[in-house]
Order: C-alpha cells, then sequence, then structure tokens
C-alpha cells in the first residue's frame, strides 16, 4: 500500500519540479479533460449502468461535501458524525424559498442557503464545542438527525415526508451544443445526435449540473487552499496538535473551531442546494445518517487533511458502485468490509497528508534517533 | 396533554417496558465505552442478530403450535438462543474489529471506522442473507429462514395478550411483565456481578485505569472479552423483549433502536451501568409521554433532542460517570 | 510525569552517524548542531513601556484541588529585567505556579498581578496575548508542523488575520505573513535552528526541540518568558550553551521566569531565587543566601538525593 502513496506523491514530487509554465498547461490540460469527461466517454471509466454525467454530477457533489468536511475533521480535528444536517438544511431552505414558500431565483436561493446554514453551524458549535471529543460526534449525530425529523413532521414548512419538487434550476444560456464521443471497441466517434447544450440545465442533461458542481470544487479547493496556508490555517492545525499548547501560544482556539464548523457547513450547504436544485426534488428520506456516515469515511479514506486525497475518495466512493452495478446489492456490504479493512491496514486513508508522509519517511531511516526523542517527548 | 393525563397509567408502563429494552442495550455501550473508551456502533447489530436467532430457532422447532406451557419453555428458549448469539457475535465483532487495533494502537478515530464498518457488515449480511443459499439452490428450502431478507421476520410464538392486573386505570398485561421482570432480573444479577465478583472488580479497574490494572495482574483482554459477552447477552436478552412486545425483527432493525440506547446510556452517564439502566427507563418513559404530548410522530425527535440537551448541559449524565472517566 | 531523558552518549552518537532527510533529497551534514547566533537582534518591542519595579505580582495564590492543597499562599514578585529562578523538590508546585499565572488553573483564592493589572478570569490565549509566554517540562511543540510553523504560530498571536483576510489575501493577511515569517526567521537564526526551519519538529534533535519550544514562545512577544525546566536532559556542555542563551535573552531585553533542577545552572544564571516546598515559599533571595539556607538545604537532603 505504500506503493500506491509513493505514487501519488512521486507524481506530486515530479510536478513541483516543473517549470511554472509547464505547471500551468499541465493543470489546464488536466482540467479540461476532466470537464470533458462525460462528454469523452472515455470505454472503461464511463458508467454503462447508469447516466455517467449523473454519475459524474455526484462525484463532484460529494467531492464538494468532502472538502467541507476534511476542513471540520481534517484541518480541525473535530469529530462531525452529523454532516448530513448541514447538507439538507441547504437543500431545503432552496427548496422553501424557491418552490414552497416563494419563488425567489436560484441565483438568489443559494447564498441565502449558505448564510443559513453557516448560522445553523454557529448555533450548533458554540455550545457543543467546548464539549469533550468523543461527545461531539454523538452531539453532531443527534443534529444531523434532529434535522431530518424536523423535517418529516414540520409539514407546513417543509412539505412533510411528501418534500418539495418544482425546484428552480440554475438560468439557462443557450450557446451551442457540444456532441458526444460513442466509442466503438476503442475507436471513437463523434455522435451529432447527441449533443450537450451549453448552457442548458434541464431534467434530461446532467452534464450542465456537472460543470456547475465542478467549477464550485475547483473555486472551494482553491480558496481552501488559501486559507490553509494562512494564520486560520496553522491555528486549526495547532489546535488539532495539542490544543492546550496552542492556546497558550496565542490561538484563540474556541474561536478558530467554531470558524472551521461554521466553514464546514457553509460548504454543506452550498452542497445541498447543488442537490436540490439538481434533483429538482427532495424528501427527508435523501438525508438519513448514512450519508452523514458515508462523508466521513470519504473523508478518513482520503487521507484526512488532504483536500485532494479526500476529493479522490469522495469520488471513488460514488463512481465505484455506479460502474460496478452487478455488485450494487452488496454495496454497502463492501463498504462495510473496506472501511474495516481500512481501519486495520491503511488507517492513514489513500492519501495521507504530505506531513505525515513526511515524518513516516524520516522515522525509517532514524529508527534510534527518533527512539531517543522519542523517550525525551513524553 | 389529554391524552396522556387521561391514560397515564399506559402510557408510563409502556415506557417502561420500551425502556427496559434500552437500557439493557444501553448497557453494552456503556461496557464498552468505560472499558475501551471506544463507541461500538456495531452494538446495534448485536442486538438484531441476537433477535433473528429466536425467530430461527422458534421457527425450527415449530413453536407457533405451541399453547399453555409450552410456550413458557419456548419463550425461555427464545431468551437463551438470543443471548447466547448476540454475545458470540459481540465476541467476534471484538476478535475481528477492535482487537487487531488495540494491537496497533490505532487512534480512536479508526476505531469508530472500523466500528461503522463492522456495523455495515453485519446488518448487509443479514439483509443479503438469501444470497449464498441461491448459490447453492437451497433458498426454497430454508425460505422461511431466508426468504425475502429485507422485510420484517416475526416472531412464531403465539402469546395471548391476557390482562393480568390493574395499576390505577391500566391493566398490566402478562407481556409487560415478562419484559419489565426480565429486564429487572438481569439487570440485579449483572449489577451484583460488577460489585461482588472478581471478574466484575477487573472490569471496574480496568476501566479505571489500564495499566495500574495490568501491574495488579488483571487479564486486561480477558476482562474485556468479557465485557463484550455481557453486554452481548444483555442486547440478546433486550432483543427477546422487544420481539414480545413489536412481534416481528428485520435487518435494519438495529440501528434506530442502538442510537436510542446509546442515548440512553449517554443519558445515565456513560460508563456507568446503573446510569444506563436509569438512563433507559427515563427515555422509554420520555417518549412514551412525548407520543402522547405531541403526536407519535415525534417521538423520536425525543431521544435526539434528549441527547443534545443532554450533552450541552450536562455531559456527565445523570448519575455521573462512573466506571471510568470518559476521555477528553 | 517524569522526564525520561536520553543518556549523553546516546544522543550525541545518533547525532554524528546520521544525517537528516529533508523533503528535497538534501542531506543536511550530521554536525548541524545549532548553534546560536545571539547577535540576532529579537528584542522586546515597546521596551520603553515596560514597568520600572515589578512585572509580574503573585499575590498569596492558594489552589485547591479537591482534598489536595497545590500552592499555599504564595506570594513573590519579579521585576523588570532580572532572572528569577523558582526551584523546589519534586512536586513542591512549580509548574503549578506557572499554569496559574498563564491561566491555566485559576486560583482559590488570591491572584496575579502583570504589570500592575490583575490576571482576573482571562484566557489563556488572552494572558498570552498581554504578554507571557511559557515553555513545558514535556516538550510540547506541535509535532507534524515544521520548526518555522511552530514558531510562526507564535507570531500570529498578535496577528488578527481571520477568514475573510486569509480568503481574499487581504493587504492585512501579506503585512502579517511577511512580519511574523521575518520576526520567525529571526528568532530561528537566533536560536541556531534557521537550517531546519523546514524540519517536522518531531524529527528535530532533542536539543533543538527545546529551543524551538522557547523559540516559539518568545514569537508571542512576550514580556515575561517561563521556561520550564529547559535544561532537563542536556549535557553540560549544552546546559553552559543554554545560560548564555539565557542570558542574551534577558539582554535582549525580556524578563525570565526559570524552574529547573539544575543548580550549577540556576545559581550560575539567575539574579534572584524562590524557594517553594510542599506549595509553600520557604525562601527567597540571592543565589548566595539561598545556596546557604538552612531550610533550602534541609528541603533538598530531606528528599532522597535530588540536587544534581
Amino acid at each position: 500500500m505504500n506503493a500506491v502513496s509513493s505514487f501519488f506523491h512521486g507524481i506530486g514530487d515530479r510536478f513541483r519540479a516543473l517549470p511554472r509554465w509547464a505547471k500551468i498547461v499541465l493543470a489546464i490540460a488536466a482540467a479540461v479533460i476532466v470537464y470533458l469527461l462525460p462528454i469523452i466517454n472515455p470505454p472503461l471509466i464511463t458508467t454503462t449502468d447508469s447516466d455517467f454525467g449523473a454519475v459524474l454530477f455526484l462525484c463532484a457533489l460529494y467531492a464538494l461535501v468532502a472538502i467541507g468536511l476534511n476542513i471540520v475533521i481534517g484541518y480541525a480535528g473535530l469529530l462531525d458524525l452529523g454532516y448530513i444536517g448541514f447538507f439538507a438544511i441547504g437543500a431545503f431552505t432552496v427548496g422553501i424559498l424557491g418552490s414552497n414558500h416563494a419563488k425567489l431565483p436560484l441565483l438568489l436561493c443559494i447564498p441565502i442557503a449558505m448564510v443559513v446554514t453557516l448560522v445553523s453551524g454557529i448555533v450548533l458549535g458554540a455550545p457543543t464545542l467546548r464539549v469533550r471529543g468523543d461527545y461531539l460526534a454523538i452531539v453532531t449525530l443527534g443534529f444531523g438527525e434532529i434535522v431530518r425529523l424536523i423535517l418529516v413532521n414540520a409539514d407546513s414548512l417543509t412539505g412533510g415526508s411528501r418534500g418539495i419538487s418544482n425546484i428552480p434550476t440554475p438560468p439557462d444560456l443557450d450557446l451551442f451544443g457540444i456532441p458526444h464521443l460513442v466509442w466503438d471497441g476503442f475507436v471513437a466517434k463523434v455522435d451529432l445526435s447527441n449533443q450537450t447544450r451549453f448552457l442548458q440545465f434541464g431534467v434530461t442533461d446532467s452534464i450542465p449540473y456537472y460543470w456547475l458542481a465542478l467549477t464550485l470544487v475547483f473555486i472551494v479547493l482553491f480558496l481552501d487552499w488559501r486559507m490553509q496556508n494562512s494564520r486560520v490555517g496553522r491555528a486549526w492545525e495547532a489546535t488539532r496538535e495539542d490544543e492546550d499548547a496552542a492556546e497558550l501560544m496565542g490561538v484563540p482556539t474556541f474561536r478558530f473551531k467554531l470558524l472551521a464548523f461554521a466553514t464546514g457547513a457553509a460548504i454543506g450547504g452550498l452542497s445541498g442546494a447543488l442537490f436540490a436544485t439538481k434533483q429538482q426534488f427532495i424528501n427527508p428520506d435523501n438525508f438519513t445518517i448514512l450519508y452523514s456516515v458515508l462523508f466521513v469515511a470519504m473523508v478518513v479514506v482520503g487521507g484526512q487533511g488532504n483536500r485532494w486525497g479526500v476529493v479522490v475518495a469522495a469520488a471513488l466512493l460514488t463512481w465505484a458502485p455506479e460502474k460496478f452495478r452487478f455488485l450494487a446489492d452488496a454495496r454497502f456490504l463492501l463498504f462495510g468490509l473496506a472501511l474495516m479493512a481500512l481501519a486495520i491496514f491503511r488507517p492513514q486513508g489513500l492519501m495521507p497528508p504530505r506531513r505525515s508522509v513526511r515524518a513516516k519517511k524520516a522515522a525509517e531511516q532514524e529508527p534510534d534517533q527518533l527512539d531517543v526523542e522519542g523517550a525525551a517527548r513524553v | 396533554m389529554d391524552l396522556l393525563l387521561n391514560h397515564f397509567w399506559e402510557f408510563t408502563i409502556t415506557g417502561l417496558a420500551f425502556g427496559a429494552v434500552y437500557a439493557l442495550i444501553a448497557l453494552g455501550y456503556t461496557l464498552v465505552y468505560g472499558v475501551l473508551r471506544l463507541i461500538n456502533f456495531a452494538h446495534s447489530e448485536v442486538f438484531m442478530w441476537g433477535s433473528f436467532a429466536a425467530v430461527w430457532v422458534l421457527t425450527a422447532l415449530g413453536a407457533s403450535k405451541a399453547s399453555g406451557l409450552g410456550v413458557v419453555g419456548f419463550l425461555v428458549i427464545g431468551f437463551a438462543a438470543a443471548m447466547v448469539t448476540s454475545a458470540l457475535v459481540a465476541l467476534g465483532l471484538e476478535f475481528v474489529a477492535y482487537r487487531p487495533l488495540r494491537k496497533r494502537n490505532s487512534p480512536p478515530l479508526i476505531a469508530l471506522i472500523s466500528a461503522i464498518g463492522a456495523s455495515f457488515v453485519l446488518s448487509e449480511a443479514m439483509g443479503l442473507r438469501d444470497k449464498p443459499f441461491k448459490w447453492f439452490g437451497l433458498d426454497t428450502d430454508l425460505a422461511s429462514y431466508v426468504g425475502r431478507p429485507r422485510e420484517a421476520s416475526p416472531l412464531p410464538l403465539n402469546i395471548d395478550t391476557v390482562r393480568l392486573f390493574r395499576v390505577f386505570d391500566y391493566r398490566v398485561s402478562n407481556i409487560d411483565l415478562i419484559v419489565l421482570g426480565s429486564a429487572i432480573v438481569m439487570m440485579v444479577i449483572l449489577d451484583q456481578f460488577v460489585k461482588r465478583s472478581r471478574l466484575g472488580r477487573g472490569i471496574r479497574a480496568v476501566a479505571q485505569d489500564p495499566e495500574a490494572a495490568a501491574l495488579m495482574g488483571v487479564n486486561r483482554d480477558r476482562v474485556i472479552r468479557l465485557t463484550f459477552v455481557i453486554g452481548g447477552a444483555m442486547a440478546g436478552a433486550a432483543a427477546m423483549m422487544y420481539l414480545l412486545k413489536i412481534g416481528v425483527t428485520r435487518y435494519n432493525a438495529g440501528f434506530l433502536l442502538g442510537v436510542k440506547a446509546f442515548t440512553a446510556a449517554v443519558l445515565g452517564g456513560i460508563g456507568n451501568l446503573r446510569g444506563a439502566l436509569l438512563g433507559g427507563f427515563v427515555l422509554g418513559v420520555a417518549e412514551s409521554y412525548g407520543s402522547a404530548i405531541f403526536g407519535s410522530n415525534w417521538k423520536d425527535v425525543v431521544a435526539f433532542t434528549l441527547l443534545v440537551v443532554i450533552l450541552l448541559f450536562r455531559p456527565t449524565g445523570l448519575l455521573g460517570e462512573s466506571l471510568g472517566k470518559a476521555r477528553a | 510525569m517524569s522526564d525520561t531523558a536520553p543518556t549523553p552518549d546516546q544522543h550525541d552518537s545518533a547525532k554524528e552517524t546520521r544525517g537528516t532527510r529533508v523533503d528535497d533529497d538534501t542531506v543536511l551534514a550530521p554536525d548541524t548542531e545549532a548553534t546560536p547566533d545571539t547577535s540576532v537582534d529579537i528584542s522586546v518591542d515597546e521596551v520603553a513601556d515596560l514597568p520600572k519595579g515589578k512585572m509580574l505580582e503573585v499575590e498569596d495564590v492558594t489552589l485547591r484541588f479537591g482534598g489536595v492543597t497545590a500552592l499555599d499562599g504564595v506570594s513573590f514578585h519579579i521585576n523588570t529585567g532580572e532572572i528569577l529562578g523558582l526551584i523546589g523538590p519534586n512536586g513542591a508546585g512549580k509548574t503549578t505556579c506557572f499554569n496559574v499565572m498563564t491561566g491555566v488553573y485559576q486560583p482559590t483564592s488570591g491572584g496575579v498581578r502583570f504589570m500592575g493589572e490583575p490576571l482576573g478570569k482571562r484566557q489563556k490565549f488572552q494572558i498570552t496575548k498581554l504578554g507571557i509566554a511559557r515553555t513545558f517540562q514535556n516538550i510540547r511543540l506541535f509535532h507534524n508542523m515544521t520548526a518555522l510553523e511552530n514558531v510562526l504560530v507564535g507570531a500570529d498571536a498578535h496577528h488578527s488575520t481571520g477568514m475573510f483576510s486569509a480568503l481574499l489575501r487581504l493587504p492585512k493577511h501579506h503585512a502579517e505573513e511577511s512580519e511574523g515569517m521575518d520576526r520567525a526567521y529571526e528568532l530561528l537564526k537566533f536560536m541556531g535552528l534557521d537550517k531546519r526551519a523546514d524540519e517536522l519538529a518531531r524529527n528535530l534533535p532533542y536539543g533543538d526541540q527545546r529551543r524551538l519550544e522557547i523559540a516559539r514562545a518568545l514569537a508571542t512577544n512576550p514580556k515575561l518568558l517561563c521556561l520550564d525546566e529547559p535544561a532537563a536532559g542536556f549535557n553540560p556542555a549544552e546546559k553552559a550553551r543554554l545560560m548564555e542563551l539565557i542570558q542574551s535573552i534577558r539582554d535582549q531585553g525580556y524578563t525570565v521566569l526559570l524552574i529547573e533542577h539544575d543548580m550549577k545552572l540556576v545559581m550560575g544564571v539567575t539574579d534572584r531565587i524562590v524557594v517553594l516546598e510542599f506549595g509553600k515559599k520557604i525562601a527567597e533571595g540571592l543565589p548566595a543566601e539561598i545556596q546557604d539556607n538552612p531550610a533550602v538545604i534541609a528541603a533538598y537532603l530531606g528528599v532522597d538525593e535530588d540536587a544534581s
């Protein structure tokens, strides 16, 4: 398994070594390919039993979720088992404001949804972040369920178990069409009859939604990077390493924990809003604890603290069950087995953050020295 | 509110009966937490497997045709089957999912991940139980056991609900009595065991300070195994009680019940055995009253709200932490 | 919790036989034993604002935990610009004193005054911002962060860049990052750690870790620096170097409070000494006075050979 992570990190190293212009060209090329994936429909990757565009949308959506939860769990070290709650609040805010009780345009609903979720993050976080580690996990679990139960029962506001339908879509622009590729074995042909309109958000074509989600993923990744490489990121890391020592070094730890929580919540709300506008119909069954657990698993499998790791894990955990549909029934069984195996054999996740890799590399070379340090470090 | 006041005792006794179920399951959570500082997510599946064991054994023995004293006999067999199975599943869980992690000194989050994975494996295995039999073409013969795996399986035991005696305006039924009675018996036995026996002392020692306990000659691994077995057995008893009250079980029956039982454990003070019992009863009754006042839809909200409120305002629970202390 | 110190032999030979591998595959020379560069200017800002007399006053502090009285009516003060030693047998309450001064514990009665102001119920990070910084008996660095990052966290104590400034890369973010980096590098250089700035804290040799902790504390721009057994695990040569380091820190304008067990070091570097035993102050005065004080001698000899 070390070979896998060495492989990824080797790529990272070689990438870093390239001259600047080369990095930019490569990055743009990679981005273009990712955007065009559903158009290209590559034979081995495409999901034959389900709409590839829709699957990719979900991959991007859950990648967004994973980035948000990564801030909470990976950076700040707060175990949140109720993240679906924020997702649900985001989705239902859009539903309520866009369909059920008002007809606000989507582009207004989404920021409002983010603000509402952010506020809920602060409201939940302020009392609970003072609480001890284990308990935080349970309280957040409780919160997630309370949200769902309220959604089920507050009929007049949320439509109860019937849910909300006719959620508005993003505004359309009808500029041009992009034909898909069709493959015959390994030969590609352009299929003019199957086109995606740029940019039309309809029920039949998921691809524009995918593009929207993917763009948001890139934006949030960028902002995440900015946050991490600043006082905020350092404060989170220090708090996670040793909260008391951090506070004694002048870090207002509680404030930063709340900030992590609220930021994660806002991203969760954004994801939920996106989900709502794609599905156009939501009901409380979409927001069960199962998803919270799935999200946590994505972050842990990816390597908590590594934003690319969690994105890859999210995409993988979403795509794999769709690709290997014949295993559909046994999906959760395999998921469970994978988690157990991971816990035993690869707890650091697929792509642990660079730090722990550096530490491990050094450890492999410096057994004596580190024993000495270890003894003194008690 | 009127509903509650008019049928106060009915709601109370029903609440206590469910509370007993929660209490016994809560014991498993609190014991394991006390000794390992681990939230055993998969404990709910330990319960569920126990319930299926009871159903299958009784089906195999043709319990549905029993009457009179035979019913009592099958009742006992049901309890035994459930308790033994749950204990074994719990033990298996410890060996496969948790022990390897202890050997590797894994951080607590990882143990939680393993617990979650195990929970999925156990519940899905039950939900997919027809598959392996289909391969061997045995699914029709064993249909009553493995058929329609995602649907509810009823308990094949006919117990006429006999209203026995009155508590104020409510006639307590025989089922209520069996449930509450067996629960109390289990609780007393456990309480005495932990307080008086050598093994019980070992559990308390390991919960407080594993290293010191080891230095004093307590075999930590054995204590841990014992903890899982006891917790499992209690869950098995709860499973039988649950079957008596509800009548059916299902592959995912463990989940909601597990969360509520965990709430009960926290409510009473995680790590505190008596707390788990108290928490279970309090939760059961609170839920019952809640459903009377707000409507049965809101029943589940009661449990979770209680959980959140307790953790915010009195995280040590009603009776405080005991066995050991929760970790920061 | 006792500090299990490495023996001098193990430590030195480990240093000599191995280099340290940094990420970009360069191997550092094995014996870059950190040589502090005390010429670097890391002086206290606003020297003029420092009080002329007492900087910190511990006023009749008593601290009880349930049945245990950890501190019993302890009173002493630290003058601006002095190096005060706080000594006493194990369990006397020295670290507890630090904890009260830095806001980790609230005294049961009595209080601490810093620069004339009572500390009150201030939170730990607020006290740090006021100007009290500390190191720990058992090293508590941020082990998975680099040396530089550890010090930067300290430097951030006075910064106010938040989410908004960070996301939008406002001028405040750039200004504070730049200022933090400058100060961090100065401090690392002062401690002789500048070549190891990008090493993970957990990979640093023991001595460097101790010095890094001091650098991190200094990064918070304190007026008072509290060192909790900074020489634990050092060999005599390293102790001598540490003495020089502490003196140069004082020369740069900082006031130092030092907990130490090594008598030679304490006598050599401190201006005054306060002695605690069983939570009570039993002596206070100049090093020479303390050395001859019968109560102090009894306190140390009464406990099985602790004086080194």
